[in-house]
């Protein structure tokens, strides 16, 4: 059983560890913790579902063993620039506003409200029950003796991978990354060189957004489309980005996988209903002999 | 007419159980500034400890002590203070959102624990018969519901006089000079981190109180009454009574109260039958904006404090943005 809820945990971490950058960029760039971030998956996940709803969902031609075809792809494609929009449209409204005050933490009530705002407009729009992509059933083949996954799970992991291999690439060697990291870092100095804040601010919501939307997707692909889904997913994202020292892109994808495995095996022990509570208690263990977390520099 | 009275007390009764968190929040958020969005998760074990304390016999669950009223009621305060102690020791060293995050932590997980744990809880189905203080000396319900009316003021008066003299008192200057300037503080000697702490329990205690009187009156709790929503209803009252004020954390509760029921009563009477799942979404959609207008265009709420000293409290690393 073990080799098997390890593999769940890999495949939730995945999701997680894409939700936790976006968390982890907007805390450390814009300097506030999100907690509207899980609406952000939510929107994500919903956003798709459109796309995959307006092309007829299932009855299109799928790719080999996967549950979807093209539709899905578009959706990615169409739900990361949607979500992006949406985030710099919630900030452009209210946490633009609030930056000014110079009152930290009412950016954070702000975020409160506006992640119950945008949980209950998705149950107005689009109704309280689930959702899902394909109602295609996949069938769970084994990869090694005792552990079974779906071809959509390994999409799942790959194409995180990937995205995770691509961000790098990104805040490494464009300009705009570079001076993503010089903002995080030292915010005056980068203002001083040139670099222009409010781009950075934009740009910060668009990768952070987009990788929530898909983080979003991958789990309406592998569990389900809800309403509350981001709002269950924030204590473990929170858990992660804290786990793997705020502001770290790299530490954020280390704490979202311990979670998501950690939070998989406790079902060995426990009830799986306790979850989240594993992923508190992790975080509270953190915070009690490492608050920087793993890969952290900053204590303050 | 006899049944708007008992609306109205009813009402009041609620609001002035809310007011009491609200008294709480503004202790912990609007003197001490600490962020607590777990504000249910106290409130719920305030309610759970007080009913497992104070019920006759009860199956399948823990209960039946029969603890009197007022000793079931401390018993229901202490164990809020117990879990505040929980969170407060390893956050309150660090930078606010920590807290923030742990607040909503331990509120998610007594929500998990109330839901599945059913030899403690009773799980989904809660707990019922939950007695209330001199039941038996009334005949009419609405001449009870009036005692207990009367039982809330003087509880609520009592709060609302003792958290006034705490927060005039040396200790409460301390609370808010280390929340203006923790060097500052600091360095006149002043622990910020058991000030800090202190505030944060006391808050938590209201709170439990406040969730142990709701479990009393309503007779029946189970884990679909402490939701989230809960917690941002009562920030939105304090948000809008004005944070920094008792007497404004008293003022936003009856305020949001009434607009949360009012909502209420319009989207039902508005909504066509099959919709009205939707209806509950669209009354947090109104609070939610509420509060967001509150904040943008009114931030010190209606009787906040006014003095500006708090906005300059830590400077946004990218205020300057536009």
């Amino acid at each position: 059983m073990f080799g098997q809820y390890l593999a769940d945990g890999i495949i939730l971490g995945s999701t997680l560890a894409l939700g936790a950058i976006g968390l982890t960029l907007t805390y450390n760039i814009l300097n506030f913790a999100n907690f509207a971030h899980g609406s952000l998956l939510t929107w994500g996940a919903y956003f798709a579902w459109i796309i995959v709803v307006a092309f007829g969902g299932v009855q299109g031609a799928t790719f080999g063993p996967l549950s979807f075809g093209w539709p899905l792809v578009v959706a990615l494609l169409f739900t990361a620039v949607m979500t992006s929009i949406l985030a710099i449209i919630v900030d452009w409204l209210v946490f633009r506003i609030l930056r000014k005050t110079n009152i930290q933490v009412s950016l954070v009530i702000a975020s409160f409200g506006a992640s119950l705002l945008l949980r209950n407009l998705v149950v107005v729009i689009f109704g309280p029950e689930p959702q899902y992509y394909s109602e295609n059933i996949q069938i769970a083949r084994e990869i090694f003796p005792g552990v079974r996954v779906t071809p959509d799970q390994i999409f799942v992991v790959c194409l995180s991978i990937i995205l995770v291999i691509l961000l790098h690439l990104f805040m490494t060697r464009t300009k705009l990354g570079k001076a993503m990291r010089a903002t995080a870092d030292n915010t005056s100095l980068a203002q001083v060189t040139g670099i222009n804040i409010n781009n950075i601010v934009r740009w910060t919501w668009i990768v952070g957004a987009s990788l929530a939307a898909v983080a979003g997707v991958f789990f309406g692909l592998t569990v389900q489309i809800l309403p509350e889904m981001g709002f269950n997913l924030l204590l473990f994202l929170f858990a992660a980005a804290i786990l793997g020292g705020v502001g770290s892109i790299y530490g954020a994808i280390l704490g979202g996988m311990v979670i998501g495995i950690a939070a998989d095996l406790s079902v060995l022990f426990i009830s799986p209903a306790y979850k989240p509570a594993v992923a508190f208690t992790l975080m509270i263990l953190v915070l009690l002999i490492r608050p920087s977390g793993i890969l952290g520099e900053k204590t303050r | 007419m006899i049944g708007w009275i008992s609306y109205i007390v009813f009402f009041l009764i609620l609001a002035s159980i809310y007011a009491i968190m609200a008294l709480g929040l503004n202790l912990q958020w609007g003197y001490t500034g600490l962020f607590n969005i777990g504000i249910v998760g106290f409130f719920a074990v305030g309610a759970y400890t007080f009913s497992i304390l104070a019920t006759p016999d009860q199956v399948g669950h823990l209960g039946g002590y029969n603890w009197p009223f007022l000793l079931a009621l401390l018993g229901a305060m202490v164990m809020s203070g117990i879990v505040a102690l929980i969170v407060g020791v390893p956050t309150l060293r660090l930078r606010d959102d920590y807290l923030a995050i742990a607040t909503i932590g331990i509120a998610v997980s007594i929500q998990l624990i109330a839901n599945n744990l059913s030899w403690l809880t009773g799980g989904p189905q809660g707990i019922y018969n939950i007695p209330q203080p001199l039941a038996n000396y009334f005949s009419s319900n609405l001449g009870y519901n009036l005692f207990f009316l009367g039982m809330m003021m003087f509880i609520l008066v009592l709060v609302y006089v003792g958290l006034e003299r705490m927060v005039n008192s040396p200790w409460g200057r301390v609370l808010m000079a280390i929340r203006e300037d923790e060097t500052a503080a600091g360095s006149v000697g002043k622990n910020a981190f058991s000030y800090r702490l202190q505030s944060f329990v006391i808050g938590a205690v209201l709170m439990g109180l406040s969730g142990a009187l709701y479990a009393s009156f309503i007779k029946y709790i189970s884990p679909t009454l402490f939701m989230p929503i809960l917690t941002f209803q009562v920030w939105a009252m304090l948000i809008v009574g004005g944070s920094g004020s008792n007497l404004g954390a008293i003022v936003g509760a009856v305020l949001v109260w009434a607009l949360w029921t009012g909502s209420g009563t319009v989207v039902q009477w508005l909504l066509p039958a099959d919709i009205q799942v939707k209806g509950g979404a669209i009354q947090i959609i109104v609070i939610g904006l509420v509060l967001m207008l509150a904040l943008l265009f009114r931030p010190r709420g209606l009787l906040g404090e006014r003095k500006e000293v708090a906005a300059e409290e830590t400077k946004s690393k990218i205020s300057n943005i536009q």
